[in-house]
């Protein structure tokens, strides 16, 4: 396996390839963060939905739980295939570039909604209950009160979540999206022995992966030690 | 354009899809009993073995937890040939999936190991309790305790990533699904269906998890 990788190596490193593999690089990085970014603005309302109370807002209560429940229960791929195909039923020249931008803003949202529910929930009840004596509205309360206080236990496991979810949206290159997997895929097709086209691409996820766990990891301990340091 | 829902075309076609479902818990079961062996054993190395063994095992690890499942399984299944190792599509997913919860599960369990707390086992070993003693009434319990919900919640990760066998044609639940959207063409039906299955399965799985960690493990686990 190793000297073929390395009389292969010649063709393979060429400028169009290098290339290539960049932009679809991109496309990974671009397809996660999108969703992420997205997802957590249509999470934190999910999650804002939740800490409502009262009657009349039952539908809403159930509505944001069934979506986070059904999201956080249904695998990547069945996600992507059935938004696919209801694209290609009503909106048949959407680029499937968007196609998994939505599937994976879906995904992300009833993730993330769940991370931002249990940040909100970690603010002790006083403060809620001090808000709403001085008259806060619910969003008045979770911008001014809640979130300045909430975003350190949200951010690391957000965080940690996007590097996750980095590795998952290579399941996009099943509909065609030209992202890393199916680059390497597209490289195999090309003639290159798999194990060179799929080893490239593993190395890829790993470089842009891993040095981002570290931050998450550096990231998660200043914030936990900053808040056990709060007076 | 309008298009008519016609679930009445797929109902035939649902003992096949439950089929399905069973070989998906099936490779979710397997992989994640391999994962576990593996996931000790690494863990087991990394808290007390020898430092070059857990620089090994580290590197396995870091590897296996910053790639995708999905590439590693197409390395298994279309490089490995070259070098001599021919896998069935199905042993290919199996064994990329084990492999891959191995590493995550060492790291779920390095944590639970390192939960039990130094003072507890002093204070066993004040009351005379045997090294057999210590293990069996006082790191077991804790250790289970605080493993058994972060273990049951990736189990049910694992019975979702099942459904990547269907990029190598296992015909588990969404092999099966693709199969059908083929056959009948109703793909919006076949895939609500299909996701629908899904649902029941991890909840009903999730609902067992939790009532049995509850009882055996007095871990406090929430199932929604």
């Amino acid at each position: 396996m190793l000297s073929q990788i390395i009389s292969e190596w010649p063709e393979f490193a060429t400028y169009y390839n290098l290339v290539f593999l960049a932009k679809a690089a991109g496309t990974t990085l671009a397809l996660s963060a999108l969703g992420v970014i997205l997802g957590s603005i249509l999470g934190l309302a999910l999650a804002v939905a939740r800490t409502t109370r009262g009657l009349a807002l039952v539908p809403l209560r159930a509505l944001a739980f069934t979506f986070t429940e059904i999201f956080r229960r249904v695998p990547f791929l069945v996600t992507l295939m059935l938004t696919f195909f209801i694209f290609q039923m009503f909106f048949a020249d959407t680029s499937l570039f968007i196609v998994a931008a939505v599937t994976t803003t879906l995904i992300a949202a009833a993730f993330l909604s769940e991370i931002i529910r249990g940040g909100l929930n970690s603010v002790h009840r006083n403060q809620w209950e001090a808000a709403e004596t001085m008259n806060f509205s619910l969003l008045q309360t979770i911008r001014y009160v809640i979130l300045p206080q909430a975003w350190r236990l949200i951010l690391p496991p957000a965080f940690g979540f996007f590097i996750l979810f980095i590795k998952d949206t290579a399941l996009a290159s099943q509909i065609g999206v030209v992202e890393l997997t199916y680059a390497g895929k597209v490289l195999n097709n090309k003639g290159f022995s798999p194990a060179l086209a799929f080893g490239a691409v593993l190395v890829i996820y790993f470089v842009i992966s891993y040095p981002l766990a570290r931050l998450g990891a550096a990231l998660e301990a200043r914030l936990a030690s900053s808040r056990h340091h709060r007076p | 354009m309008s298009y008519v829902l016609q679930y009445g075309q797929i109902w035939p076609y649902l003992p096949r899809l439950l089929d399905g479902a069973l070989l998906s818990i099936q490779i979710a079961v397997l992989a994640f009993c391999g994962g576990l062996l593996i996931g000790t054993a690494c863990a087991a190395v990394k808290s007390f073995g020898p430092r070059w063994l857990a620089a090994i095992v580290g590197v396995y690890v870091t590897f296996f937890i910053n790639t995708p499942q999905l590439v590693q399984i197409y390395f298994l299944y279309f490089a490995l040939p070259d070098s001599g190792i021919l896998l069935s599509s199905y042993n290919a997913v199996v064994l990329g999936m084990t492999l891959n919860a191995g590493a995550y599960l060492t790291e779920i369990q390095r944590a639970g190991f390192e939960s039990a707390r130094r003072s507890e086992l002093e204070a066993a070993e004040v009351l005379g309790f045997s090294r057999l003693q210590q293990i069996r009434y006082v790191i077991l319990p804790h250790v289970a305790q605080v493993l058994f919900p972060p273990l049951s919640n990736h189990f049910i990760i694992m019975t979702l990533g099942t459904s990547m066998a269907a990029v190598f044609g296992v015909e588990e639940l969404t092999g099966e699904a693709l199969n059908i959207n083929a056959l009948t063409f109703r793909s919006i039906e076949v895939f609500s269906i299909t996701a629908g299955i899904y649902v029941v399965l991890t909840l009903v799985a999730s609902v067992l998890l939790a009532l049995f960690g509850r009882f055996a493990f007095r871990a406090r686990m929430r199932i929604a």
